[in-house]
């Protein structure tokens, strides 16, 4: 399937942020996200695991990694739950 | 460096599919008018927008108060259980860049559907107008409507 733009990895930096800013940082950047792209949150908010975790499973896109960094966790999650 | 590497997510039913065990709305009686318990509102309806849900906050007494078009800027109240700590939490906030319960929830009507409506029964008997009240109250409805609007909904009171 031939995609007519290149997949864009978007990085948010939520870092010091809590809840429930990085989840609305992720839903922001989703919305201008197109099916494919890769959002990369940064945060040091320890809901921001679990609720990615669910948002991800509740919207239908994928959870692609999760690393934990020595201050904070990068979660990495592919849209999916968009029409492509 | 721990790596944890997920599997990829397992079919899941779609957001809004009927049969979903999920409820998809969000119902907030706001009868409260302290900061405090004022947070948790814009708090919840900006989760509840990134989940795609609807949010219906019905702003009845004191809540409703909060929502007059100078209060929404001015308002100081605080829980009388912890006044001693209202000092202390509004700096915490401000240094950590937490932003208010008011500009929190116009965040969450950016981001999602989410209704206000003042209670009709404290709109007359404080004898309000529409143009009191700050722009992001969207109308004014009984408490039956509101009823009818919680009946499928994640219904809280705060």
């Amino acid at each position: 399937m031939e995609q007519a733009q290149p997949v864009q990895k978007k990085v948010l930096d939520t870092r010091g942020s809590y809840c429930p800013g990085p989840l609305t940082e992720l839903f922001k950047a989703y919305r201008e996200a197109k099916q494919g792209d890769i959002l990369e949150l940064w945060a040091t908010d320890p809901a921001a695991k679990p609720d990615v975790k669910a948002w991800t499973a509740r919207t239908g896109n994928e959870l692609v990694q999760i690393v934990d960094e020595k201050d904070y966790t990068r979660i990495t999650v592919k849209v999916t739950g968009k029409r492509a | 460096m721990q790596a944890q590497v997920m599997k990829k997510t397992p079919e899941k039913m779609p957001v809004d599919s009927p049969l979903s065990a999920s409820k998809n709305k969000l119902a907030i009686v706001l009868f409260s008018g302290t900061v405090d318990k004022l947070m948790p509102v814009g708090i919840l309806a900006s989760a509840a927008a990134t989940l795609g849900m609807q949010v219906d906050i019905f702003a009845t007494f004191w809540g409703l108060n909060a929502f007059k078009k100078d209060a929404v800027k001015t308002n100081m109240k605080f829980s009388k259980d912890f006044e001693e700590m209202a000092g202390p939490m509004m700096q915490l906030m401000q240094a950590k860049h937490v932003p208010s319960w008011y500009e929190s929830l116009k965040q969450a009507k950016e981001m999602g559907n989410i209704k206000i409506h003042a209670c009709t029964m404290t709109y007359g008997l404080m004898g309000m107008k529409m143009e009191d009240l700050d722009p992001i109250v969207d109308d004014t409805i009984g408490a039956v409507s509101f009823l009818e609007l919680a009946k499928d909904a994640v219904t809280l009171f705060i």
